[in-house]
Formats: C-alpha cells, sequence, structure tokens
C-alpha cells in the first residue's frame, strides 16, 4: 500500500512539479479561457447577426443565413481552424490566440444563431403585434420587447454552448497554440507517463465546467425571479 | 382627460387631401382581404365619424376580427382602400408608425409585456417614441392608472395581475399615446365571466369622453349601452348595420337573426 502511494506521488512530482510543469498547466488554463472568452463575444454577436439574416424578409440576407450555418455546421471545426489560421490569416500577423478565437466564434456563431432563432421565434406573435401597434417600428419592438423576453429563454442553451465551446478548443495545439489539452499532450511526450498528465487535463477541464454550470444556473435562477 | 387629437401629429401633417371637421375619421371602401385559399373579406366599405362608437359582431371566422386589424395595417388589405383622417393608408410609402401611433388596439389576450412592470408597460411606447419624457410618461401613467382603478398596481409586474387587471392595464397602454381612435379586438372574450364588467365600465367611461371607438365583441349589453352604431359581419361582408337597439331588438337579415338567436 504504501510503496503504492509512494509510487503515485513520485509520478505526480514527476508530471507537475519537477521542472515546473505545472506551471505549463496553468498558462494552458490561461490560454483556454482567454480563447473561449473571445470567442463567446464574437459567437454571440455573430450569431446575433446570423439569426437577425434568418429571421428576415429580405431573400439575399436569408441566403446569406443559411450558406453561414451550413458551411460552419457541415465540416469539422478542426478543419475550419486550421483554413482560418493556415490560409485566411496566413499573411496576418496577429497573436495566435485572436485568431484561435476569431475561428472558434465564427464556429460558435452557426450554433448559436439556431438558438437566438429559435429564443425569438418562442416569443409570442401577440408580443410584436402589441408593440407594432403602439406605434413601435420592428427594430424597437425587437430591442425592447422581443429580445428581452428571448433572452430568458436562450439563457440554458447559452450556456450550453458555452461549455460545448471550451471543450472544442481542446484542439487549438493543431495551430501550435499550448492551451491545457496541449500542456498535458506535452508533459506526456516529456515523461513517457500518460496516466498523470492525461487525467490531469480532463480533471482540469472538469473543474472549470463544474465551475461555469454553478455560476451559468446561479444567474438563471436570478432571470427567471425577475417578472 | 382623452385628447382627440395627437398634438404631435396634426393630420395635415401627412400629405394628401385631408377633408377636416365632419369628415368621417375612418373611411373603408371594398375592402377585401384572403389568408390563403380562404377569402376573409369580401369588400367591406364603411364610414366611422369622429366621437362614434361602432360595435361590429358576427360569428367567430366571420372576418370581424380581420377588418379591424385591416384598420391599422396589422394585416395588409389585398384590395379596396382604407382612409384615416382622409388619408389612404394602405399605399406604399405610408409610414405605418405614425399611423399607429394615432390608433390604440387592445387586444383578447392582452399582450402586456411580461418583462416590464406595469408602469413601464405604459410609458414605454411614449419614452421611446420621444412623444413624452420619462417624468411626463410617469405622470400620464399615474393618471391613466387612476382612470382604469389600478394606481396600486403600478411597480408590479403583469403576471401577478387578474385577467380583468390586464385588461385594463392594456387599455391604459394604449392610452398612453394618446391615440385619436381606439380599437378593440373581442376585450372581453377571454375574461372570466365576472371580470367582463370592470372592463366594460372602462370602455364606458372611454366612449363617454368621445374617444372614437371600433369594437369587436360579443357583449350585446354593452352595444345597446354605448353603441352608437352595430356593424353585423358575415362571411366577410356587412349583412345589416344600424342603430345597435334597433338591429338587436328587430334584426331583419336571416343570418343576423339566427346568429342573434344563439347568443342573445
Amino acid at each position: 500500500m504504501t510503496l503504492l502511494l509512494s509510487a503515485i506521488s513520485e509520478k505526480f512530482y514527476k508530471c507537475f512539479i519537477y521542472e515546473d510543469r505545472y506551471k505549463l498547466l496553468l498558462s494552458g488554463i490561461g490560454v483556454t479561457i482567454k480563447v473561449s472568452l473571445l470567442a463567446v463575444v464574437i459567437g454571440i454577436l455573430l450569431g446575433f447577426l446570423i439569426a437577425l439574416c434568418n429571421l428576415s424578409k429580405k431573400k439575399p440576407l436569408n441566403v446569406i443565413g443559411s450558406l453561414y450555418t451550413n458551411v460552419i455546421r457541415g465540416t469539422p471545426s478542426v478543419t475550419q481552424l486550421m483554413i482560418i489560421y493556415f490560409v485566411i490569416f496566413a499573411s496576418i500577423n496577429w497573436a495566435k490566440w485572436i485568431i484561435a478565437a476569431i475561428a472558434f466564434g465564427i464556429n460558435s456563431g452557426a450554433y448559436v444563431s439556431e438558438i437566438i432563432r429559435a429564443g425569438i421565434l418562442s416569443i409570442n406573435k401577440g408580443q410584436t403585434e402589441a408593440g407594432r401597434s403602439l406605434g413601435l417600428n420592428s427594430k424597437q419592438t425587437m430591442l425592447y420587447i422581443i429580445i428581452p423576453q428571448a433572452v430568458k429563454n436562450i439563457f440554458p442553451a447559452m450556456g450550453n454552448e458555452f461549455i460545448t465551446l471550451i471543450k472544442e478548443t481542446a484542439i487549438v495545439g493543431y495551430v501550435g497554440l499550448m492551451d491545457i489539452q496541449k500542456a498535458g499532450d506535452f508533459i506526456k511526450s516529456s515523461t513517457y507517463e500518460a496516466f498523470m498528465p492525461l487525467v490531469g487535463t480532463a480533471v482540469i477541464y472538469f473543474i472549470l465546467i463544474r465551475l461555469l454550470t454553478v455560476a451559468l444556473s446561479k444567474y438563471e435562477a436570478k432571470l427567471r425571479k425577475s417578472g | 382627460m382623452i385628447k382627440h387629437v395627437s398634438e404631435s401629429i396634426p393630420p395635415t401633417a401627412f400629405e394628401g387631401h385631408y377633408i377636416g371637421g365632419g369628415a368621417p375619421v375612418i373611411k373603408v371602401h371594398n375592402l377585401c382581404k384572403r389568408f390563403k385559399n380562404i377569402t376573409v373579406l369580401r369588400g367591406i366599405t364603411e364610414e366611422i365619424e369622429e366621437g362614434e362608437v361602432v360595435v361590429v359582431i358576427g360569428p367567430s371566422g366571420s372576418g370581424k376580427s380581420t377588418f379591424l386589424r385591416c384598420l391599422n395595417l396589422l394585416e395588409i388589405p389585398d384590395a379596396g382602400e382604407v382612409f384615416i383622417d382622409g388619408e389612404q393608408i394602405n399605399l406604399p410609402g405610408t409610414d405605418v408608425d405614425k399611423l399607429r401611433q394615432k390608433m390604440g388596439m387592445v387586444f383578447q389576450h392582452f399582450n402586456l409585456f411580461p418583462h416590464l412592470t406595469v408602469r413601464e408597460n405604459i410609458t414605454l411606447a411614449p419614452v421611446k417614441l420621444k412623444k413624452m419624457t420619462q417624468e411626463q410618461a410617469d405622470a400620464k401613467a399615474a393618471e391613466l392608472l387612476e382612470i382604469v382603478g389600478l394606481s396600486e398596481k403600478a411597480g408590479v409586474y403583469p403576471s401577478s395581475l387578474s385577467g380583468g387587471q390586464k385588461q385594463r392595464i392594456a387599455i391604459a397602454r394604449a392610452l398612453a399615446m394618446e391615440p385619436e381612435i381606439m380599437l378593440f379586438d373581442e376585450p372581453t372574450s377571454a375574461l372570466d365571466p365576472e371580470m367582463v364588467g370592470e372592463v366594460l365600465d372602462v370602455m364606458k367611461k372611454l366612449a363617454k369622453n368621445g374617444m372614437t371607438m371600433v369594437v369587436v365583441t360579443h357583449e350585446m349589453g354593452f352595444a345597446r349601452e354605448v353603441g352608437t352604431r352595430l356593424l353585423f359581419i358575415d362571411e366577410g361582408k356587412v349583412l345589416e348595420k344600424g342603430d345597435p337597439v334597433e338591429v338587436l331588438t328587430n334584426p331583419k337579415h336571416e343570418r343576423t337573426i339566427a346568429f342573434l338567436s344563439k347568443v342573445l
């Protein structure tokens, strides 16, 4: 028993403490969070625009909207990431994490747009009619009446999308970014140990996402309470 | 308490031929509307003058609600003309939003904004449309809440109100824009019977103050008491019209007789 414990602690030391390897993971967490946060912001902005395109009565906007959603949903996110990094931003000298966040934001936008579209459609038509009959134009009705209500309905699905997005960013190693996954992988190859670094990686992601889930459900409860 | 002509939009500000006093505020000529294969309105011609309370009755599916919704272009007529204050409104280029500011509408299902308090429901449109400052709108809301008898509810959300209270708030919300005309689309049909009276009372007050009203309803008592004219619509046509008491006691058209025998 003591033998087993000492073997584990030795491996733990080798994988995380020796040569300050935990610092790799810590900076990996930073990269994952940075990329995810920026990607979420871009995803929501793009998703909102695309949702409006899809809901619009103007044919060309519908075409743009459905083309976007179909292309993004029809191709793997790794492929999209690599195309954006190695092709579209090939000659642009921006920080890697920003380019990666743009790629994930573009990807997330397609899914977010569907969430927003469904959320807007879930609001009773009578709300729009009431707004318009008061003389508000369609933009004002959208802004002051429909969207504030839709946000509540959208929130849980948005939270899920955010969580999915964080896990999706585990592929940024493909464009040379050292996130949590890549850091774990790096430790794995330098120590020839698979168990500790990979389980460690999983635990870090798990804790991150747990924290986020708890925060999101707290906020959701608060949203439900108001009105 | 209720102003007939909104100061901010004099009728003459609209291009065209404003006819002026004595002219009908609403004029409808050969109004037709179809939904896909169903023809709902088959040529309605009608004039409504200032201060009139026109009650529209008819079986469900007869087109009476569609007729009402064509008046503020919630439905776009397929043929015919609608004139408000002498100005044809169903033309491309009509400023629909300006038009609707002159016409309040009350819906069967209230359609209050659930994410806003009662006061905010009332003040949203006048403030966002820059008709009033927030302070002016709040004062207006207080005044209107007093009229509908719900002053103590200003700060609550609609979900805590009864149906009758919701509808009275909906009326106050429409009045906050100081409309010239009020349209009521079955305002008491979704209410429990004991709440119908409180809503009708508010509507009677409005009528007494000279508001021009078009009311789609099944409340024959209201029609009799405050209606200046009654229209019976069936299958998209006005089959009978006249003084409400006269039509309700002595209906001429066989369909009116059949309909009234069912509802009275």
